[in-house]
C-alpha cells in the first residue's frame, strides 16, 4: 500500500539501532543537508510538509514552531512519554530506530534555533532507553551532535531524559514540570502554549517523537513531496498501532487518508480480520481517550478530518478492536479504571469523578447494578465534561477529565441494552463466571 | 550485552535488594555528572532516583537526604515528588518487579487470566512481595506493547504474548539465573551510560571519543 516507508523503513533489521546501519542506509544525510540551509528554509519546508503533530492532538508542527519566531527559544523537549493505552509506535522508533529520531531533534533544533534539547522517554521503556542513550553516545561521538556540528558553527546538546511511569506526563505541561524535578501535574492555563511559558520558564517547544522521526525524509525529500501523500491537511504517512481481537495486531506505516479503518483491520496484508472470524462490536479510533467508533464508522479513512467529523478523533494513531463477544461494560469500565488510576488529582471533578464513576461501572459489572445508574454515570461525566459532547468541554486543568467520559458515553449511548441485560441478570452476560481480579475484589 | 562502565558492572552484580544504604562513591560521582548535564539542578531529581533504585533496587531514605542534599531541596521534596511516580519504589520490593498489564489491549487478550495464573503460582496477590524478597507482583497499566498482548515487564523488560505456561516458565529462568543477561537487577533503568565527558559545553571533548569506545552494543 505504500511504496517507501518513511519512519520505519529499517525497523526490521537487525542492528537497525546502531550508527553503522544507520550511516548505511542514508542516516544522518538529512542533517547535513539541513544544516547546509538556512534556519528559516528548514522550516518553510516544515511547514510546506503540512506534518500534524504525532502525539495526539495533531497540532500542524510548523504552526507550533512559527508561533515562536518573535521570542528565541530556549529549548526543544521530545515527548517520548507514551502512555495512552493501545500505543505502541514511539516505542517502535525509539527502540528500532533511534538515530532516527537523534537525526529529527537535532535539525528541529538546529531550525530552531536551540541548544539544548531533551528527549523525555517513557521510563519503562527501559531497552529503548538504552539503545538511545548508546545511540546519542555515538551521534556525538560522529559530530552529529555538541559542538560545530559536521563542522558548521551550530552547536547543541542534547540529554535523554527519564521517566518515571505516569500517564499524565505526556500532556506537554505535566511533561515539563517532570523534567523540572516536580510531580507531574499539569499547568493551569493560559498560557495555552509551552512555546509561551515552558520549561524553567522560558520558550519551550515540545514535539512527539513520530514528528521529530519524520524530520529527516522531509528534509530531505521536500515538504512537497510529504504533503503529495495522504490527502489534504491529512499529509504523510502515519504509524498506526493496531491491537485488540485482530488476528495480526501489530504496527502499521500507512499513507493518511488513503486507507480505511475497514482496510486496516480486515486487509490480509494488515490486521487480517478479527479472531475466530467473529462479527466486529466496536473499535477505538485513536485511544481511550476517543471515542468509539462501531460498525457504521468503518469506512472512514485514517483522516484526521473525517474522525473528528464523524465525532472521534485519530488521537495517537491506535486503533483497539472490540469483537461480539467484548463485554462493552467491562471494556468501559477497564478504560475508566485506568484513569482513575492515572488522574493526578489536582482537579475534583477528575480525581473524584473517575473513582466514583469506576465504582458504578464495576457494579453494574459485577451484577449489581441498578436501573438508575445509567443516568448517574451520565451526570457524572457530564460533571467532568459538561454536556458530554465531542469536542468536550471541559471542568478541569488538562484533558485527561474530559477524556474519562469518552469510552463511557460511548458505551451506554450504542449498548445501552446490554448495560440493562447486566442489571437484569445480576451478572455480566459474557463471561458467567468471570471474576476481576486486582484491584477489584 | 556490552556496558560501558565499571560501575554498571558492578550494579549488575547485585543480586538482591539492599535493606539500605546511601549511594556508593562512584554512584556520587554519577549523580554529579548527571547534575551537570541540565541546567538547572533539581532537573536531575527523577534520574537520580532511578540511579539509587539501581544500586538499592529500591530508594532508601539515606539516598532521599543525599539526593536533597545534592540538589538543594529538603527530602521531603524529594520523596514528595518519587511518590507521585509508579516506577519509583519508596519501600522494598523484590528481586524480581513483574508487571502485568491489565489495560485494554491486553484484557481482551486475557490478562486477567494471566495475572490469576501469575497469582497462583507466586502464592502472592498484585501488589504483594513474596517471603523472601524474590518476587514482587503489579497489576500495571498499558506499558506500550500491545502488539504482543498480553504482556507483561520484569524489571521493566518486556515479555509477550504470554499464558500461564510461558509464566510458569519464566519464573523459572528467573530463578535460575538464566535471564541474567535480559533482566538487570530491579532499578537498573539503562546498561548503557552516557559519556558524560561529551557535551558542547566542553569545548575540547566534543567529537574527540572514538564511537567506537561510546558505548556501543
Amino acid at each position: 500500500m505504500l511504496n517507501e516507508p518513511i519512519v520505519t523503513k529499517r525497523v526490521e533489521l537487525d542492528d537497525s539501532h546502531t550508527l553503522q546501519r544507520y550511516l548505511a542506509t542514508g542516516g544522518y544525510e538529512g542533517l547535513k543537508k539541513a544544516l547546509s540551509m538556512t534556519r528559516e528554509q528548514v522550516r518553510e519546508e516544515v511547514t510546506k510538509a503540512s506534518l500534524l503533530g504525532r502525539g495526539g492532538a495533531g497540532f500542524p508542527a510548523g504552526r507550533k514552531w512559527s508561533m515562536l519566531r518573535q521570542a528565541p527559544v530556549s529549548y526543544l523537549v521530545v515527548n517520548g512519554d507514551e502512555s495512552e493505552p493501545a500505543t505502541f509506535k514511539d516505542h517502535l522508533l525509539v527502540e528500532r530506530d533511534p538515530h532516527q529520531l537523534i537525526e529529527g531533534t537535532v535539525i528541529a533544533a538546529y531550525a530552531l534555533g536551540v541548544t539544548q534539547a531533551f528527549i523525555f522517554i517513557r521510563g519503562e521503556f527501559a531497552l529503548g532507553i538504552e539503545r538511545l542513550t548508546a545511540a546519542c553516545n555515538e551521534a556525538y561521538g560522529h559530530n552529529a551532535v555538541g559542538k560545530n556540528i559536521f563542522g558548521s558553527d551550530f552547536s547543541v546538546d542534547l540529554v535523554i531524559h527519564p521517566g518515571a511511569g505516569a500517564y499524565i506526563c505526556g500532556e506537554e505541561t505535566s511533561l515539563i514540570e517532570s523534567l523540572e524535578g516536580n510531580r507531574g501535574f499539569p499547568r493551569i492555563k493560559p498560557p495555552f502554549f509551552p512555546a509561551v511559558t515552558g520549561l524553567y520558564g522560558e520558550p519551550t517547544v515540545v514535539n512527539n517523537v513520530e514528528t521529530m522521526s519524520n524530520l529527516p525524509w522531509i528534509v530531505l525529500n521536500g515538504g512537497d513531496a510529504f504533503a503529495a501523500l495522504g490527502q489534504g491537511s491529512s499529509a504523510g504517512t502515519r504509524l498506526f498501532a493496531l491491537s485488540g481481537r485482530v488476528k495480526n495486531p501489530g504496527w502499521y506505516e500507512l499513507e493518511m487518508s488513503k486507507t480505511t479503518f475497514r482496510d486496516l483491520i480486515y486487509d490480509k496484508n494488515l490486521g487480517g480480520g478479527i479472531i475466530g472470524d467473529k462479527k466486529i462490536k466496536a473499535f477505538i479510533p485513536g485511544g481511550v481517550s476517543a471515542p468509539w467508533f462501531f460498525e457504521e464508522h468503518l469506512d472512514l479513512g485514517l483522516d484526521q478530518d473525517a474522525v473528528a467529523k464523524a465525532g472521534s478523533m485519530l488521537g495517537s494513531g491506535s486503533v483497539v478492536v472490540m469483537d461480539e463477544t467484548t463485554c462493552p461494560v467491562r471494556a468501559s469500565w477497564r478504560i475508566t479504571r485506568f484513569f482513575h488510576r492515572e488522574s493526578c488529582g489536582q482537579c475534583t471533578p477528575c480525581r473524584e469523578g473517575s473513582g466514583w464513576l469506576e465504582k458504578i461501572m464495576r457494579r453494574i459489572e459485577e451484577g449489581s447494578g441498578r436501573p438508575e445508574d445509567l443516568d448517574l454515570l451520565m451526570d457524572v461525566c457530564d460533571s467532568i465534561a459538561p454536556g458530554v459532547t465531542w469536542p468536550p468541554q471541559q471542568t478541569t486543568i488538562c484533558v485527561l477529565g474530559p477524556s474519562i467520559p469518552s469510552s463511557i458515553a460511548s458505551a451506554i449511548r450504542h449498548c445501552r441494552d446490554e448495560f440493562l441485560e447486566h442489571i437484569t441478570l445480576g451478572h455480566c452476560p459474557y463471561e458467567k463466571d468471570h471474576i476481576l481480579t486486582g484491584a477489584a475484589r | 550485552m556490552k556496558h560501558n562502565s565499571d560501575y554498571i558492572d558492578k550494579v549488575l552484580e547485585r543480586n538482591a535488594p539492599s535493606a539500605g544504604g546511601g549511594f556508593s562513591e562512584e554512584g556520587l560521582k554519577r549523580a554529579e555528572a548527571l547534575i551537570a548535564l541540565y541546567p538547572k539542578k533539581r532537573s536531575a531529581l527523577i534520574p537520580l532516583c532511578h540511579l539509587a533504585q539501581g544500586e538499592h533496587g529500591w530508594i532508601t531514605e539515606e539516598c532521599i537526604e543525599e539526593i536533597a542534599g545534592l540538589l538543594g531541596v529538603s527530602p521531603a521534596e524529594v520523596s514528595g515528588t518519587a511518590s507521585f511516580y509508579d516506577m519509583l519504589h519508596l519501600e522494598p520490593v523484590g528481586q524480581y518487579v513483574i508487571s502485568v498489564c491489565t489495560n485494554i489491549a491486553c484484557m481482551l487478550a486475557g490478562a486477567y487470566e494471566l495475572l490469576e495464573a501469575a497469582e497462583e503460582k507466586l502464592g502472592i496477590a498484585a501488589g504483594q512481595t513474596d517471603t523472601d524478597m524474590r518476587f514482587t507482583l503489579e497489576e500495571a497499566e498499558c506499558l506500550g506493547a500491545c502488539d504482543t498482548a498480553p504482556c507483561l515487564q520484569v524489571n521493566s523488560r518486556f515479555f509477550g504474548p504470554m499464558n500461564s505456561a510461558s509464566f510458569d516458565k519464566l519464573i523459572t529462568d528467573l530463578a535460575s539465573g538464566a535471564l541474567a543477561g535480559v533482566v538487570p537487577p530491579h532499578g537498573v533503568l539503562s546498561r548503557v551510560e552516557r559519556v558524560f565527558a561529551l557535551t558542547a559545553k566542553d569545548t575540547d571533548d566534543a567529537g574527540a571519543i572514538d564511537s567506537k569506545e561510546a558505548g556501543q552494543k
